[in-house]
């Protein structure tokens, strides 16, 4: 592998993305009506917190059950900006207390927080969803690593964050919304974000910063960096011994994969039209990490789809089965850990990926073309060559 | 904070609030040891725990039915036999949980973590479609009402203190177990060099089961316990499980004396911070003080050297 020029896409990573592209930006588009597509938006913005999930966990063993933590900062800040946006002064003139926002009202607060000020502006709301969740991702993640705690531990604190945020936001109802969150958010810089339209316009500006999210992703994961860090997942103190900090590079990873959450949250935030506690606990947070393990834990493309199948199964049988519901997601987390642990791009490499090599090399025997390079592509299909470079210690260690 | 009060008053007030918070820490202590025994002993990380905890719940209000259905002259003892039940039927579904679920994960704690929450949800359901959404709760004996009067200003409840006593009691048995018994010296080997142990003829298999068996089972206990002081919902395991588990990584894992002396911290700082603030502050204060402590002494209060 070392002497070997490793390309920035191989074609079957290329063919993996067109064909997300293909879904994401034509296919749901075209079948959907206006509300269903809203929906798979909103399982989109969950995509987000999955590849992160992949960055930390599937290739830095750093299982945070609290991105639902960072989520929740992400889509907060901006349903404050736009929740200020909707208490102006005129709207808000039956209060006793005009221009602040509804519940604050309702909760005896006379004025707005200092700490709400800032969000009256938008370029500082846009700079506040990336900064605040990957400031406060340094914060535990320095904090953590420099002293190396990881594994469970870790996933324990990152849980108990989670339960600490949600706490403290449904007792501070008068800042915060309470339980119910921020709600009836209506205008982004004076455009109504509620028409159908507009809802299809965020469809699609969320489907770019998607990609944009994949592509940094890919990215990390082609580059020395992305190397290290599964090396850093099979032999951390092989790593540390070589002479590399290895808290520095668990802090980066961890604060990207917080940053990509809070970019999914903020688009929540806009696509759905409200944020709320019972969004960011505990449960969410941990049903996050089942997105991630159903796609595969080692597949970027792969966590994209775990998300939206996930959620889409969710409220498929919460219309039809409620009940059916819980003992389906319980069966997936045992299933995903104790049958398949590389999730939906594992089953494919094991199964689909043979039949299409099979395929690839009838192909060029028929036509006589000696390029079978180009053809046997798919072998390397979603993370595939990821799981190959990887194969040596990870599925060894943890099968 | 103190205006207002006179000095006998104040001292009234700890008191109680120390009283309610040692009622607390009965919970946190009865649900911790079950959970240091196996998190600490064999290093998995059991979500479930609460829906065992709730399983021994739903058993004793069983018996109380049964009890109040055909027995009702020995209604006065009825608790004593659900807690002997509620300690064998979750003792036996905990090894049977650990023969088909937890064994095949010991080298991957983050995975069985992610599997015992899989668990955990089936549980809930389960619990939600057989005994229904709403709360249930047990009628408690006579003896166990009412309470106890020491001076013009402190009262205390009986059943409060009949779950202490039997905390204390589950607390020193586990202790015993632990330290004194021949399965004690074998968890004890195990967790100090499994494959040693293995080699003096220890079967590690059928101690893991035991192992997590008996955690289950004081599980149960507790859970026979906590109908005592409040109503049972499919739910009401998940409320405990972060707390529970952060009182066993603050104590230090593998120490029961450390998982005792941090529950008892963590219940009384958040009792006695509850009567100031709002209950939610007090418990949002108490989390952040033990996360931040834990930021800094990853170990825990108490730790256990041991070779890995």
């Amino acid at each position: 592998m070392a002497h070997a020029r490793i390309r920035l896409f191989t074609p079957a990573e290329i063919v993996g993305f067109i064909i997300l592209a293909v879904i994401v930006f034509a296919v749901l588009p075209l079948v959907m009506d206006s509300f269903r597509l809203n929906l798979f938006g909103k399982y989109l913005t969950y995509g987000f917190v999955a590849i992160g999930l992949v960055l930390c966990w599937g290739a830095g063993g750093i299982l945070s059950l609290g991105q639902g933590v960072f989520f929740g900062l992400g889509g907060y800040c901006m349903a404050m900006f736009l929740k200020l946006e909707a208490s102006t002064p005129e709207a808000t003139s039956i209060q006793t207390t005009p221009g602040i926002p509804d519940f604050m009202d309702w909760n005896q607060v006379t004025a707005l927080p200092w700490w709400w000020e800032p969000f009256n502006n938008f370029a500082f709301t846009l700079f506040a969803i990336l900064a605040v969740p990957m400031a406060f991702a340094f914060i535990i993640g320095f904090a953590m690593f420099t002293r190396r705690v990881g594994g469970v531990y870790f996933a324990i604190i990152t849980q108990a964050i989670a339960a600490i945020l949600t706490i403290l936001i449904i007792g501070q109802q008068g800042y915060t919304g309470g339980v119910n969150g921020i709600t009836d958010l209506r205008t982004l810089l004076g455009w109504d974000i509620r028409p159908d339209e507009a809802k299809t316009t965020l469809y699609f500006i969320n489907g770019v910063l998607l990609f944009g999210c994949l592509l940094i992703a890919h990215l990390i994961r082609r580059s020395k960096l992305g190397r290290l860090l599964i090396a850093i997942r099979d032999q951390e103190d092989r790593v540390r011994f070589s002479g590399y900090d290895v808290a520095n590079f668990k802090i980066f990873v961890f604060c990207v994969g917080a940053g990509m959450a809070a970019v999914g949250g903020a688009m929540f935030t806009l696509q759905v039209g409200f944020m709320s506690p019972t969004l960011i606990g505990i449960v969410p947070s941990i049903e996050m990490v089942i997105f991630c393990a159903v796609g595969g834990r080692l597949s970027i493309l792969g966590a994209v789809y775990g998300a939206v199948l996930v959620n889409w199964a969710k409220t498929a049988f919460s219309e039809t089965f409620p009940e059916l519901w819980l003992f389906a997601m319980g069966a997936l987390f045992i299933g995903v850990v104790l049958a398949f642990p590389y999730g939906l791009a594992g089953l494919y490499d094991d199964h689909v990926k043979p039949r299409l090599l099979w395929l690839a090399q009838l192909w060029p025997r028929r036509r006589g073309s000696p390029d079978t390079n180009a053809l046997a592509g798919p072998t390397e299909q979603v993370g595939g060559g990821y799981a190959l470079a990887s194969k040596g210690g990870s599925r060894d260690a943890s099968t | 904070m103190f205006d207002g009060f006179t000095m006998g008053e104040l001292g009234a007030i700890f008191a109680m609030q120390g009283f309610a918070g040692l009622i607390l820490f009965s919970v946190f202590v009865l649900m911790a040891l079950g959970l240091a025994i196996i998190f600490g002993q064999m290093g998995v990380i059991n979500m479930a725990h609460g829906e065992f905890l709730i399983l021994g719940a739903y058993v004793t209000y069983l018996c109380a039915q049964f009890f109040e259905a055909f027995l009702p002259n020995l209604y006065g003892i009825y608790f004593f036999v659900a807690m002997a039940l509620a300690f064998c039927v979750a003792g036996a579904f905990g090894m049977l949980v650990e023969w088909g679920l937890i064994r095949h994960l010991y080298r991957r704690p983050l995975d069985t973590l992610l599997a015992t929450w899989g668990l955990s949800l089936i549980l809930q359901q389960t619990y939600r479609s057989v005994f229904g959404a709403r709360e249930v709760g047990v009628t408690i004996p006579e003896w166990m009402l009412g309470s106890l009067q020491l001076t013009d200003l402190i009262e205390v409840p009986i059943n409060g203190i009949f779950v202490m006593t039997l905390t204390t009691v589950i607390a020193g048995l586990v202790a015993f177990m632990m330290f004194r018994s021949g399965w004690g010296r074998r968890v004890r080997a195990v967790v100090q060099d499994r494959t040693m142990a293995g080699a003096v003829g220890i079967n590690t298999e059928m101690t893991d089961r035991m192992t997590f068996g008996i955690g289950c089972g004081i599980a149960g206990v507790a859970g026979s316990a906590f109908t005592m002081i409040g109503s049972t919902g499919p739910t009401a395991g998940q409320l405990y499980i972060v707390d529970t588990f952060l009182v066993v990584v603050f104590g230090g894992a593998g120490s029961l004396f450390g998982t005792i002396a941090s529950a008892f911290t963590i219940s009384q700082a958040q009792s006695v911070l509850e009567f100031f603030l709002s209950g939610s502050m007090a418990k949002v204060l108490t989390l952040l003080t033990v996360v931040g402590i834990l930021m800094l002494r990853p170990q825990g209060l108490f730790t256990l050297k041991i070779r890995k």
